[in-house]
């Protein structure tokens, strides 16, 4: 979790010594003989009995353990809620359903009775999301963002793919464990301070 | 006598086939866990208490999946080449004393099946027809990675066959006999008389010979899954690929008896600590199989003929010359 950023594993990369082929006979004698008594083949039961000893197991052992996931990682959507009034962020502008470059985000709008714009409809068929995260991205509310959630197997082709499924639950909202999401189009750590006041003085 | 004789006999031959299918099965969990400690792996943790039941889910898999004969095999080679494989591994043990005599009710058993004269000559021919399952199934399979295999097969059976004669010769001209029970009472004068101390040379040669016979990983060219599928075994499926499979550990426990017999004193004179010291040595070079395949990589046919005829031969007759100058 912690190496996420440094991809620079070694910088101490090393060009491997590789001996020429031995061309006559007598070089060939001489490399058997060489590769007979340097015992390499003892070198590397030497290395798997060492390892073996060890008992240093990498296993993840997996539905019971869990590799930890980045908080970028792009899994199934969620849809957020306003941390102030608990409502929907999602305006409905529509904006996800344009960028979506698989087609897969429908989404319908109507006027409610407070004569504001509510989304009556929304799914995303996860059969054909590819998971690019231009959602997310586009999305000027950060309503819909991506979570962690990659275990998408289930019964029904239509689990996860409703509004209300995707939606936070309120009792998450009143226990305030809605995570926000980091990746694309999250908003920068300390945002506030770099926010300056917009020039209205014409 | 004669029908006391034949009921001990047809016990032995049961107990011997069901220790060793057990054995077999077990051995598969053994070469599973160890390869994947090597590798830092868990190995199978999910069927009963660390995997241990994974054996009987692997055998409950076999018995009951579809026997498929596929369409252009031939049908009765194809059919009866597992069992060759099978039958002959376990017919091989009748001449191998697995255990020391021992007293039971006052009755002395002979954990033996038949001590014949020629014990040693029957196991290495009896294993050498085991060749034959093989060779047979891949020629049948009507798949060309089957073929590869079966010519791999007749390729390794030419060159190590030799090695595995040649080098046996010395120690056998030491002890005078081909009984593997005279080899042992050869060796029961304790550590010092070990053959090994004598025929080292003998003991490396039938060893790697050995690796060879089994079909193990540095000459794992018969079935070598990332090359050639599984080989012979690519078209076969349910319990005849099983009897494959059981031909093959088996044979690999029969190796890992025949070894210590020969060259590390067997049982010694026959106490309970002879007898659990055979069973420790039969435990080290079956762990010796499974290590190599953990450690090692894979020689290619030619390179593995290369090694028996032009390298390992002229040594074993050397040794042979050099037993048989000391021995006058």
């Amino acid at each position: 979790m912690e190496q996420f950023n440094n991809r620079n594993v070694s910088n101490e990369y090393f060009l491997v010594d590789i001996e020429d082929y031995p061309t006559d006979g007598w070089g060939k004698f001489k490399r058997v003989v060489k590769r007979t008594f340097r015992a390499e083949l003892f070198v590397g039961l030497w290395v798997v009995l060492r390892e073996m000893i060890k008992f240093d197991i990498h296993t993840v052992s997996y539905p019971e353990e869990k590799m930890p996931i980045g908080p970028r990682y792009r899994a199934v959507h969620e849809m957020k809620r306003l941390w102030e009034s608990d409502a929907e962020r999602c305006i409905g502008c529509g904006l996800c359903e344009k960028i979506c470059i698989s087609n897969c985000i429908r989404m319908d709008t109507k006027i409610d009775a407070e004569s504001r714009k509510e989304v009556s409809e929304y799914t995303i068929n996860l059969g054909r999301c590819i998971y690019c995260g231009y959602c997310a991205e586009v999305c000027p509310e950060l309503a819909i963002t991506h979570g962690g959630e990659y275990e998408n197997a289930s019964e029904q082709r239509e689990q996860f793919i409703d509004f209300k499924t995707m939606l936070t639950p309120l009792e998450a909202m009143k226990a305030g464990t809605q995570l926000e999401f980091e990746g694309f189009g999250a908003i920068t750590p300390h945002e506030d301070e770099r926010v300056k006041k917009t020039p209205l003085a014409y | 006598m004669e029908t006391a004789y034949l009921i001990e006999t047809v016990i032995k031959i049961v107990v011997v086939l069901l220790v060793f299918s057990a054995l077999a099965g077990l051995g598969t969990y053994f070469e599973r866990k160890v390869l994947a400690f090597m590798q830092r792996r868990l190995g199978p943790m999910n069927v009963g208490p660390y995997g241990l039941l994974q054996v009987a889910a692997d055998g409950v898999k076999l018995f009951t999946k579809e026997d498929v004969i596929p369409q252009n095999v031939v049908a009765p080679i194809f059919k009866i080449a597992p069992v060759v494989t099978a039958a002959t591994a376990f017919m091989a043990a009748a001449a191998i004393p697995f255990l020391p005599q021992f007293t039971i009710f006052g009755y002395t058993v002979h954990p033996i099946v038949a001590d014949i004269n020629i014990g040693i000559l029957y196991i290495l021919g009896v294993m050498g027809v085991g060749l034959y399952g093989p060779l047979l199934g891949g020629m049948a399979s009507a798949n060309k990675f089957s073929l590869i295999s079966a010519a791999r097969g007749a390729a390794v059976f030419i060159s190590y066959e030799v090695v595995t004669g040649l080098s046996i010769l010395a120690p056998i001209m030491m002890v005078g006999s081909l009984s593997l029970i005279d080899f042992n009472n050869y060796q029961a004068g304790g550590f010092g008389d070990w053959i090994i101390w004598t025929q080292p040379v003998a003991f490396v040669l039938f060893w790697i010979a050995a690796f060879a016979e089994t079909g193990r990983t540095p000459f794992h060219l018969i079935a070598n899954d990332h090359e050639i599928i599984d080989g012979f075994g690519t078209e076969y499926s349910g319990m005849r690929w099983g009897l494959f499979f059981i031909g093959e550990y088996a044979n690999m426990f029969f190796m890992s008896f025949v070894i210590p017999l020969l060259f590390l004193g067997g049982f010694g004179d026959g106490s309970l600590l002879g007898a659990l010291g055979l069973l420790g040595k039969m435990a080290f070079f079956f762990f010796f199989f499974l290590w190599t395949r953990a450690a090692w990589p894979d020689v290619r046919p030619d390179q593995l003929m290369w090694l028996c005829w032009k390298v390992l031969m002229p040594i074993a007759v050397l040794n042979i010359l050099v037993t048989a100058i000391v021995l006058m």
